[in-house]
């Protein structure tokens, strides 16, 4: 009876070691993520370095080593707000392809709507104007009416009519 | 309402004309502020680092082994600081160097503080580890340092001195341990 204990307890600590050895290899067998997938993140992204090269087609060493840490993040389990997080926190909002919506950066994506509007205001004003025909008759005392030449070229027309 | 209306209800015709220039002034304001901005904006991305002479921004450095220096603690003492990388192939050239002069004046009241720019942790450390370099080294986070000195690439020196004011700048590598010896005498008045 004893040695059955004893048996059995030796087979699951055997049983017990097989799965520990066996889980450390799946673990470390875990899928790396694809350049796709980093990319996806990267192309959000922009190296101080090489100033208007998104990260993903960047060739330099540096932004090499950038996608390196996406990659290492993603693996990690890291989600894409945590990694562009990251990002900001080690190198700055200007590593972001789209600046965060604060202080003068509101100015970026106000201006652009604003003067759309505006123009688009001017422009109808301007279309109005043009089309509106001309109903109203010159006022007394402006234009040709007042001119004497004209005046007495008439007179002389209708004295000779 | 169209100015016929507007005449034809008895208000005073006045009213529009006023209302129309406030906008324009209204529309001017908002353009030349812009343009102001984008002015200030463009200054400041054209200036150089900055000039000999003038007062060394302050900063502090917390470095990969956790460790945190602040300069404005620093009176009196000459400080070099140095901006690299790892992926920053003429920085290889002048890190010996670098690391030889500090040697050299550590315990002569001057301080080395290495910044990293925009670089990652681990090639950050293997680079250190490569070149033997013992002195204060960190990140430098949000680039923050490096736009305070107005840099412009890697490698780049500072040296401050013991006033405060800088003494010197190394724009590229050093070429020899005296070149950096060189220019610590100098900031250090002798």
């Amino acid at each position: 009876m004893r040695r059955g204990l004893l048996l059995a307890a030796g087979a699951l600590g055997v049983l017990a070691l097989t799965m520990l050895l066996w889980a450390q290899p799946a673990r470390a067998q875990a899928p790396t993520p694809s350049d796709d997938q980093v990319n996806v993140i990267a192309r959000q992204l922009y190296c101080p370095v090489c100033e208007n090269l998104p990260l993903d087609v960047c060739p330099t060493q540096a932004c090499a080593q950038w996608r390196e840490t996406i990659r290492e993040k993603l693996a990690l389990g890291w989600t894409e707000a945590q990694i562009k997080q990251y990002f900001v926190e080690q190198y700055g909002d200007r590593v972001l392809a789209t600046p965060p919506a604060t202080g003068l950066n509101w100015l970026v994506y106000l201006l652009p709507p604003l003067a759309f509007l505006g123009g688009a205001v001017i422009l109808f004003r301007a279309v109005r104007s043009w089309r509106r025909p001309a109903t109203n008759p010159p006022p007394a005392g402006t234009g040709m009416g007042s001119d004497p030449y004209v005046a007495r070229v008439e007179e002389e027309l209708r004295r000779r009519a | 309402m169209t100015d016929e209306a507007v005449i034809q209800e008895g208000v005073p015709t006045a009213v529009q004309p006023r209302r129309r220039t406030w906008g324009v002034v209204v529309v001017w304001v908002l353009v030349l502020g812009f343009l102001a901005l984008m002015g200030v904006g463009l200054l400041r991305s054209q200036q150089g680092p900055i000039s000999v002479g003038a007062r060394a921004p302050q900063f502090s450095l917390k470095t990969f082994d956790g460790q945190v220096y602040n300069t404005a603690a620093m009176p009196g003492k000459v400080v070099v600081v140095n901006f690299w990388a790892s992926w920053c192939k003429p920085c290889e050239q002048e890190a010996a160097d670098l690391q030889t002069a500090y040697q050299q004046y550590k315990d002569q009241g001057v301080v080395f503080l290495g910044v990293n720019y925009v670089d990652t942790e681990p090639e950050a450390r293997a680079y250190l580890s490569r070149f033997g370099i013992t002195y204060p080294n960190g990140p430098d986070l949000g680039t923050r340092v490096s736009q305070a000195f107005r840099i412009r690439g890697v490698p780049e020196t500072y040296v401050v001195g013991p006033d405060g004011l800088l003494k010197s700048v190394k724009i590229g590598p050093f070429s020899s341990v005296d070149e950096i010896a060189s220019a610590i005498e100098a900031a250090r008045g002798q």
